[in-house]
């Protein structure tokens, strides 16, 4: 009995690590490989380490601080559009009378429903004929629009989560419809599209495909910047990129369940 | 703003409709032209006709890779997502809720850097294999092909896949788990004859997801994997950037979306089948 029970631990335990080492590991070599200064086979760890390549990375006339710039730039400006676009899109689709409501639901869907890549290409076709390759709007129009599938559905759910009450008594007590929107409605959602807001800085920040078509060569964002390096062969500059990238992705899901609310949650595509 | 009349809201999503229809719709309808157009701008399969004769290996070679992988993903998204439900042992449970997750919010090209190095013949796999004296140096190999790109994309999907099915298996109702339980059924019996089939739908749709995303990433073939046989996505890139082929990359295109679209019709003839409810 003793020892099954402890076979059985040793076996969880055996599982346990061997899936701790499929998810860490590839990371782990990342992290190497941004500290390592020299590294060939056969050795099993650098030869010598050092923040010379940080050092690199972060001079602030080295590529990777404009490419920083950016991205962020970049990030910014696709949110300003997404959101602008899908609040009042959430708004009607949430509250108002729609005709063909769930058709236009599934419009913003459709995106999701076929390789991107195609579509990307063909954009960058389009806008070669009207100058936008190669230009920081040509990205941020083709980064927004991917965007928009998931900023309209999550801003749709925090619009419907928000307790119709609380406008009726607004109303009541005499507020115009603007008033109780700007005052009341939009408070109470203002979580939810924070929540969609952070997601859509991430997609953008960490989207490769659209800017490899549409913004090249012209527009180098940090993900661009680490293909670029890491098919060069520098895997140091490649591995600090992709480090720079993993932070914001790991703040976001240590505060997401913060800002996403279950109540949107059971909201969304309703 | 006036909320009663229908035309206020279709006023309000009229921009976000717009820029669907001139960034998603219109490129779309145009890859499907373009595919039917040959050179000389008349109606032809000519494109198709040269996809097929210069790209057939690669497209059973896409195929293949995910099918494979979409293969794996259900099977090791069934497994965590199963132990996190039925599981009994706590500190299990509660270190592969903490783990698991990790490669979801992990962009594709991050974990394409990542698996570029980790899977290498000097990388932290074939190192730690060799440490644990399980391997000897000169048998090392190489992962960086077609395994490469399974590997990554199994990493980078099961979370998602996962989530949604964990999601799915904590709503159900306790009370019939319990009583197969009760009767005796182990816990392989209770995950795939009680618990799967019940959350099947939301497994299909993880799956279909999956499918679409590995069928539009340009990174992991072209960071994993060597260039010869390659994914379609990495074939529609080289027709563009070499020779400017608008129609054969075009015809790539159309053959991938018809390869979701197989996907997404065995989903909706097997959710037609379990009484239409998708």
């Amino acid at each position: 009995m003793i020892v099954a029970r402890l076979f059985s631990l040793v076996a969880k335990a055996g599982l346990l690590a061997l899936l701790a080492f499929a998810l860490i590991g590839p990371l782990a070599n990342l992290v190497l490989w941004s500290i390592a200064e020299r590294w060939y086979a056969p050795h099993k760890l650098p030869v010598s380490y050092g923040l010379r390549y940080w050092e690199i990375v972060f001079r602030p006339t080295g590529d990777a601080m404009g490419s920083l710039v950016t991205s962020v730039g970049i990030a910014v400006a696709v949110v300003v559009v997404a959101v602008a676009v899908s609040v009042p899109a959430g708004y009607a689709l949430a509250r108002l009378k729609l005709p063909f409501r769930a058709v236009i639901m599934i419009a913003f869907l459709l995106p999701q429903a076929f390789p991107s890549i195609v579509i990307y290409m063909n954009v960058a076709r389009v806008f070669y004929g009207l100058g936008l390759a190669g230009t920081i709007t040509g990205v941020v129009l083709v980064h927004s629009a991917h965007a928009l599938v998931y900023s309209v559905w999550i801003t749709t759910a925090a619009f419907a989560a928000v307790d119709r009450d609380l406008e009726l008594a607004a109303r009541n007590m005499g507020a115009s419809p603007w008033r109780s929107f700007w005052t009341v409605t939009l408070p109470l959602a203002t979580p939810g599209i924070m929540a969609s807001a952070i997601f859509v800085f991430l997609e953008s920040l960490d989207e490769f495909t659209g800017t490899f078509f549409v913004g090249v060569p012209q527009v180098t964002t940090l993900p661009l910047l680490l293909y670029n390096a890491s098919m060069g062969g520098n895997y140091q500059i490649a591995s600090i990129t992709a480090l720079i990238l993993l932070v914001p992705s790991v703040l976001f899901m240590l505060v997401i369940e913060r800002f996403l609310h279950a109540d949107v949650l059971a909201k969304v595509g309703r | 703003m006036r909320p009663r009349t229908p035309s206020a809201g279709l006023l309000l999503v009229t921009p976000a409709l717009l820029m669907v229809a001139a960034l998603f719709v219109y490129p779309f309808a145009l890859s499907i032209t373009s595919a039917l157009t040959a050179a000389d701008g008349f109606p032809s399969i000519a494109n198709f006709s040269k996809a097929f004769e210069l790209y057939s290996g690669d497209i059973v070679f896409s195929v293949l890779i995910v099918a494979s992988s979409t293969a794996l993903i259900a099977l090791t998204a069934i497994a965590i997502a199963g132990a996190l439900t039925l599981g009994e042992t706590r500190w299990l449970v509660a270190a592969l809720a903490a783990l698991y997750r990790w490669p979801l919010f992990i962009p594709f090209i991050v974990a394409a850097q990542c698996m570029r190095t980790f899977l290498a013949k000097n990388g932290l796999l074939n190192n730690s294999i060799v440490s644990l004296g399980i391997l000897d140096p000169a048998m090392t190999q190489s992962f960086l092909d077609w395994r490469g790109i399974v590997i990554t994309f199994v990493w980078k999907q099961t979370p998602f896949v996962a989530l949604l099915l964990a999601g799915a298996m904590a709503s159900l109702d306790r009370a019939t788990i319990e009583a197969a339980r009760n009767m005796g059924a182990g816990r392989g019996r209770l995950l795939f004859e009680i618990v799967v089939p019940q959350v099947l739908p939301t497994l299909m749709v993880g799956l279909v997801l999956s499918i679409v995303t590995m069928l539009s990433v340009l990174s992991v073939p072209m960071m994993v994997a060597g260039s010869q046989p390659t994914m379609l996505t990495v074939d529609m890139a080289f027709r563009i950037n070499a020779y400017g082929d608008y129609g054969v990359a075009n015809a790539l295109g159309v053959i991938s979306y018809l390869i979701t679209a197989g996907a997404a019709w065995l989903y909706l003839r097997h959710s037609l089948r379990e009484g239409g409810r998708p």
